[in-house]
């Protein structure tokens, strides 16, 4: 009884979803002089107020549609979010990061852009991220990539010239064992485990490594150039020019950073308001690019905009995330936000803090290479993490876990 | 009322020589089973809707496969088949037991506690018993936050009073060897509070007399403990094991709060000595999207609820005195 329920359920929604993905039979039904009010799921308090602005400037240009900005914390965004999409409750339009998109694409959630986007004004691996099975799903909002936020006052006491934009492995391994004192808890650098974008998917792609094939079907870590770029952390952690996982564990390597123990911490563009918040690393710290391995390359990521398939306003929905998407709503993102995605918007983002060469963060957009995602990220993002524990702690050799960890992805995309 | 017009409910055969009063007294006892239906058929209908038949969705829904977005298909016991082949599973299933056993040592501490709180005379009881129940009434979340920090390996203040004797303390939560056992005495400290209170009221619920009694056989205190209050404590011991062992098994909060840190507790190297089955249950339905088999591990949690209480229950007849 219920098996045939179940069934009946999951037809419909195939259907139902069938239906809205072609989006043609409900926009034509809709009146476009009727008053509409959208709802917009974000997960980022300090970006609210923003995002507040970006809706009244939208209302002001189409006074029929109304947004409503809803605020969910990150902690709960995707669990909530799951479950509305489920509940038939989702948001009109929504935020979508790169390890959710394809998931969300996939199974029909987020519809694909109605097809007259000019994708060419955002970075090109961050349109990549949001395109799936060829088409473009959402227009990125804002972008982030990663550089090496330095102490300069633990640069001075060891009368250490600050890092050269052009400087290699080499460089950063030499200068992280000048800069360690194990004894008075001192570390060049700190090998973080857990935010694979700032440390190991940089490292993997600039020893020439890959995460997962293009194609989503292989895992790339029983590639020897990928785990040329796992070692690249593990053998810090053996040279002491960073903390053990064990003390990385009690006490998180940003912690350790903004304590003074840390003196080069493999950051993002996010972590700018941090910094210059915190009582101890402000005017403390400076930015330089990522050393370069085999090649120069940073793991760049961004928010996108979406549309869910559900919505009853789709016309509407769309009209507002081109205008996120725009030159104007980039400028004032830029002013109060994070790194507008949109080219040439970003010169306010750079000057709101003129002691920092923030400029590193964007002139490294050029080498650029877009976050590994797949249809199902987070269940191998478990499994990173369940197997690199072990290259990290020393119990087995780097090269060991990581053939193991390509096996256990491989199965696991297999299933995708 | 005539006998003819009364439809005939009961099953009995009316045939007694005083049907009529019998069945008055039936019909009685009828209405007054249906008032106390009613009165519990608010709390029934709860239990039915928000107990029972998730139990029973779940156990449906361990024989399917989920899509992230709802929508499953039938896949019969093969969740079960990878439950009993999956190597993580017996990891938590047997913390969780680890957790469990030891956790049991909050009792024997809890009976020790409420016979120093019972006694006569004592003075700023009130204030003891707070400080004892302090952490019961704590968000747990708050707890593990608080412990965290106590056991920081490079911070904490349990590492610097080990250091003040020479000891060099280590990473509390974070070492597979010392992991596990930190969060027992989390666990222990957090729940003797809960038990202490019920073994005050157990105590206070022994009669005097049984003490005057042993006094005039010329029973010291010890002897009086051992063959008077032990006994007598035993109902109560027996209620809080059972509560205990159901709740260890349930362990989460703490294991989630505690083993995990900015990067998330899969990358704590003691993460495989902490995993509890409700956190691997977690994982599988909220992080990578396995429903069924999320619904299969927590089945499987049932069965084990189920047979250590039932062991419990068998083997009370063994140490439980009912006064």
């Amino acid at each position: 009884m219920s098996k045939r329920l179940g069934a009946v359920a999951l037809a419909t929604l195939l259907a139902v979803s069938a239906c809205s993905g072609g989006g043609d039979g409900k926009a034509a039904a809709t009146d476009p002089n009727a008053k509409v009010t959208l709802s917009y799921g974000v997960w980022d308090a300090n970006q609210k107020p923003v995002m507040e602005t970006l809706a009244g400037e939208f209302t002001k240009t189409h006074p029929n549609i109304t947004v409503q900005v809803q605020l969910t914390p990150w902690a709960d965004y995707w669990t909530k979010l799951k479950a509305a999409v489920t509940g038939g409750a989702a948001p009109d339009v929504f935020w979508m990061n790169g390890p959710n998109f394809q998931l969300y694409a996939s199974n029909k959630v987020i519809a694909p852009m109605p097809g007259d986007a000019d994708l060419s004004v955002y970075p090109k691996p961050l349109t990549d991220l949001y395109t799936f099975e060829g088409k473009p799903y959402g227009l990125p909002k804002d972008m982030d990539t990663v550089a090496v936020w330095y102490n300069k006052v633990l640069f001075d006491a060891k009368k250490l010239p600050y890092p050269k934009d052009d400087w290699t492995w080499a460089d950063f391994t030499e200068t992280a064992a000048k800069l360690s004192d194990p004894a008075k808890g001192v570390y060049g650098t700190a090998a973080q485990l857990g935010s694979f974008q700032e440390y190991q998917y940089d490292t993997i792609a600039q020893a020439g490594g890959y995460v997962i094939s293009p194609d989503g079907k292989k895992s790339g870590y029983g590639d020897p150039k990928t785990i040329a770029g796992l070692k690249f952390w593990t053998d810090l952690i053996e040279q002491k020019s960073s903390p053990d996982l064990k003390t990385m564990t009690d006490t998180t390597p940003i912690q350790l950073f903004e304590a003074g123990k840390i003196a080069m911490y493999w950051g993002g563009s996010w972590n700018v308001s941090e910094f210059t918040a915190n009582s101890y690393t402000k005017g403390k710290v400076d930015v330089a690019p990522l050393p370069r391995g085999e090649k120069q390359a940073t793991v760049i990521h961004g928010v996108a905009n979406v549309v869910s398939t559900k919505t009853a306003h789709p016309d509407q929905a769309w009209e507002f995330v081109r205008f996120l998407g725009s030159r104007q709503a980039a400028e004032i993102l830029g002013q109060k936000g994070p790194i507008p995605a949109y080219d040439g918007t970003q010169t306010a983002w750079v000057k709101a803090h003129p002691e920092l060469k923030l400029q590193t963060f964007l002139d490294s957009v050029s080498y650029a290479v877009p976050f590994p995602v797949s249809k199902n990220t987070a269940a191998w993002n478990e499994a990173e993490l369940t197997y690199l524990t072990k290259a990290w702690t020393g119990e087995v050799p780097t090269d060991k876990a990581a053939t193991e960890l390509a096996q256990a992805m491989d199965a696991m995309l297999a299933k995708e | 009322m005539t006998v003819t017009t009364t439809p005939q409910r009961d099953t009995l055969p009316a045939r007694a020589p005083t049907a009529a009063a019998g069945q008055q007294r039936r019909r009685g006892r009828l209405k007054e089973a249906l008032w106390g239906y009613a009165f519990i058929a608010p709390t029934g209908l709860g239990i039915a809707v928000f107990y029972l038949w998730p139990v029973l969705q779940t156990a449906y829904f361990s024989l399917t496969e989920w899509g992230a977005f709802g929508g499953h298909t039938w896949t019969g016991l093969d969740n079960y088949r990878r439950l009993s082949s999956d190597p993580e599973v017996g990891r938590a299933l047997v913390n969780t037991l680890t957790y469990t056993g030891l956790g049991l040592l909050s009792i024997p501490l809890a009976i020790g506690f409420a016979v120093l709180l019972n006694r006569k005379g004592m003075r700023f009881v009130g204030f003891y018993r707070t400080l004892f129940f302090l952490p019961v009434v704590t968000m747990p979340v708050a707890i593990a936050m608080v412990w965290r920090w106590l056991y920081n390996g490079d911070y904490g203040l349990t590492n610097y009073l080990l250091s003040l004797i020479g000891i060099d303390g280590p990473n509390w939560v974070a070492d597979p060897a010392t992991a596990l056992y930190a969060l027992v005495v989390v666990g222990v400290w957090s729940s003797v509070g809960y038990n202490l209170i019920i073994f005050l009221a157990g105590l206070q619920a022994i009669p005097k007399e049984y003490y005057e009694a042993a006094a005039i056989d010329g029973a010291g205190p010890f002897r009086q403990f051992i063959s008077v209050t032990l006994p007598l404590l035993s109902p109560t011991a027996f209620f809080v094991s059972v509560v205990s062992v159901i709740g260890s098994l349930q362990l989460f909060d703490l294991v989630y709060v505690m083993a995990g840190s900015g990067a998330g507790a899969r990358a704590n190297p003691a993460f495989p000595r902490l995993e509890t089955v409700v956190q691997l249950f977690y994982d599988r339905a909220f992080v990578t999207n396995d429903r069924g088999y999320a619904a299969a591990i927590v089945m499987m949690l049932l069965l084990v609820i189920v047979v250590l209480t039932a062991v419990q229950f068998r083997f009370q007849k063994r140490w439980v005195h009912y006064a």
